[in-house]
């Protein structure tokens, strides 16, 4: 008996729609068909009403989240692809996120954001935007790596008070698997050295995390040991676990799928190099995605987003070999 | 009251007195709004300050069609829907003039304002976009079982031009949520004519096309709007899904008050459309009889006396203070992002 990180998403939102009666499901073809990649299937008919499908209006399916959050709901949002977030942006950013600033009324909604690349998915199917959404205030940001994360965070995010955007990886949907779903989990906010090593660090987080960990078991056979620490919440980031790691390693590559202009592996770097710059025994490096749209072709998409050959190659460049 | 209504049937005097009531929160309204802005133009607010100028009639019949536990998401123009409905001249003055007693701290300003845990929404700058933040409340107290309440939220022609607007309207419908939306179609759109807004006959023409119930009503006629908007509410209400109202009016200001408006048409100002509804309630209130011209300066008195003495008690209030204030966005303490070397300023 096994579990996917897919079939770990469906059974946290099974779990807390029976646990606690103000949470609902809403998205575009969540109910009967049971959603695009099925991450809700038959919750439609163990919870009669309360997984509601939506008009593809994704500002209004954000809004009414909000809306559904100040009378006292707990709901939340499938965003069938995270690129159509960018429809939805301004409920999120401005609507969502500076509600308890405003006004004192916390707003606990969870954003599911099917994310990243997969094969010949194009342009418009493939973005990853966590970085976006942690550049605003008043978010919290989940890029779960694991299937026991995508199962304990997606529960955490919905006992938060505040707006959750969750990335959930849609690579990972299918073929990552655990044995069974965890019955205790690592908090939000905390970061995880998930393969220990002595001569690097690798920070990554959601599928990012998988490419480094194959390098590390790859590379550890030349006699060179890898950490990879795995993120798990982009906001807030947990520099606390990052910086001991560095201290332990003195280099530092951090690994993100996104797009390299701002975002997630510059923040990581900026954070190391102003409050570790003497831990380090060479200039903290960073690999990102090419900075154009993600491509539709295989060959290309292989191309453009970090991969075990060029997270390697930019590990042995790090190390001087 | 004057000997001529002695004798009215009960209708009459429950007309009468929500004509009146309405008049004085509309008059109330009014003298708020200029002396926020004598306070503009004396150099006392921060930042802009927005007129509910002409939309007073339109405004009020919102809020005294909402009963206590319903929802309203106002929008600019309307401090008399939000004075009839629930919200007080002193959270209004407090946060235009930025206390850190009123609802917003500082933190929000002018009429971006409410109490959210109290129904009264506060709206975002961002045009159609509380149309479906209503939407969810209903559909959460559809959820909780909650029945005979209803959701309002009022909007201008400019902003039926949004996404989100049309997003929200056709979710209500689908939803068959007991919302109501009143359109203020006040010619102008900051400097933007209607014309170049919108190329329907009618913004009412809308309604059709969402599968919602539309209504037209004459915006500077008070007792015309106090009708059709609670015709309105009241079918919303009874479950017939979600209903608008348009009404035709002039705003009687600038966008704000730094706008003077001179790009408004003159034509439009004589015409009937252009018409002052508080002057008009006024000339209503003295051809029926139901008070005498020194009744209308009292009132005027006293809430010029009333709106002086908030103002006065508000410019005595303590600023939000930078060194108090926590600059944490979060309600999860504990998740909040505090390093020192973000870049963030953090201690």
């Amino acid at each position: 008996m096994s579990v996917t990180y897919l079939e770990a998403i469906r059974a946290a939102q099974e779990k807390a729609l029976a646990d606690d009666p103000r949470v609902f499901i809403y998205g575009q073809d969540v109910g009967r068909f049971g959603g695009a990649f099925k991450a809700t299937k038959n919750l439609y008919h163990q919870f009669p009403g309360r997984v509601i499908d939506a008009p593809i209006s994704e500002d209004a399916i954000l809004g009414a989240a909000v809306g559904a959050a100040i009378e006292g709901m707990r709901p939340i949002v499938e965003i069938q692809f995270a690129d159509f977030s960018t429809v939805a942006f301004n409920q999120v950013v401005n609507q969502a996120a500076t509600l308890h600033w405003r006004t004192g009324v916390p707003c606990p909604i969870v954003v599911r954001l099917p994310s990243g690349g997969t094969l010949g998915s194009g342009p418009f199917h493939s973005q990853s935007m966590e970085a976006l959404y942690a550049h605003y205030p008043g978010l919290i940001v989940m890029t779960p790596a694991t299937v026991e994360d995508a199962f304990g965070l997606l529960l955490e995010a919905v006992a938060i008070d505040d707006p959750v955007i969750f990335c959930e990886h849609k690579f990972l949907y299918y073929h990552l698997k655990a044995e069974r779903l965890p019955d205790t989990a690592l908090p939000a906010g905390k970061a995880h050295v998930i393969r220990p090593g002595r001569d690097l660090t690798v920070v990554a987080y959601s599928a990012m995390v998988h490419e480094a960990l194959a390098v590390a078991e790859a590379m550890a056979g030349e006699g060179i040991q890898i950490e990879v620490v795995d993120l798990r919440t982009i906001k807030p980031l947990d520099t606390d676990t990052i910086m001991a790691s560095v201290a332990r390693t003195g280099r530092l590559l951090a690994v993100g799928e996104s797009w390299p202009w701002g975002g997630v592996t510059a923040e990581v770097v900026a954070r190391v190099a102003a409050e570790g710059f003497g831990l380090l025994d060479a200039p903290p490096q960073r690999l990102n995605a090419k900075d154009t749209p993600v491509p539709f072709h295989p060959a290309l998409w292989a191309a453009h987003r970090p991969t075990e050959q060029s997270i390697a190659a930019a590990v042995r460049n790090l190390l001087q070999l | 009251m004057v000997d001529a209504v002695a004798n009215e049937p009960e209708a009459e005097i429950q007309a009468r007195e929500q004509y009146l009531r309405a008049y004085r929160i509309m008059l109330l309204a009014r003298v708020l709004d200029d002396k926020m802005a004598n306070l503009y133009r004396g150099g006392m607010i921060h930042g802009g300050v927005f007129l509910g100028r002409g939309q007073e009639a339109l405004s009020v019949a919102v809020g005294l069609a909402l009963q206590p536990e319903d929802i309203f998401a106002p929008l600019i123009r309307d401090v008399a829907g939000r004075l009839a409905f629930k919200e007080t001249p002193l959270d209004a003055v407090r946060t235009y003039l930025g206390s850190a007693l009123g609802p917003m701290r500082g933190r929000d300003g002018n009429i971006h304002r409410g109490r959210p845990q109290e129904g009264l929404l506060p709206m975002i700058s961002h045009l159609g976009a509380m149309v479906s933040v209503v939407n969810g409340a209903l559909l959460a107290w559809r959820l909780q079982g909650k029945t005979g309440r209803i959701g309002a939220t009022c909007i201008g022609d400019g902003g039926t031009s949004t996404g989100a607007f049309h997003e929200g309207l056709n979710q209500a419908a689908v939803e068959r949520l007991p919302l109501l939306v009143v359109v203020a179609d006040n010619q102008y759109a900051y400097s933007t004519p209607s014309q170049r807004q919108y190329a329907c006959r009618s913004l009412l023409d809308r309604a059709a096309g969402y599968g919602v119930e539309g209504r037209a009503v004459d915006g500077t006629d008070l007792a015309a709007c106090l009708r059709v908007v609670k015709t309105a509410s009241d079918k919303a209400r009874r479950g017939d899904g979600p209903q608008m109202v348009v009404a035709s009016l002039l705003r009687l200001c600038g966008h704000g008050e730094h706008d003077d408006a001179s790009y408004v048409n003159p034509a439009l100002k004589k015409a009937p459309v252009g018409r002052d509804c508080l002057v008009v309630a006024e000339q209503e209130i003295l051809r029926r009889g139901w008070a005498q011209p020194g009744e209308l300066e009292a009132w005027r008195a006293a809430t010029q006396q009333e709106v002086d003495a908030v103002v006065a008690k508000v410019q005595r209030e303590p600023a939000p203070d930078p060194y108090r204030e926590d600059w944490t966005a979060l309600a999860t303490r504990h998740l909040a992002e505090q390093r020192p070397n973000n870049g963030g300023g953090h201690p």
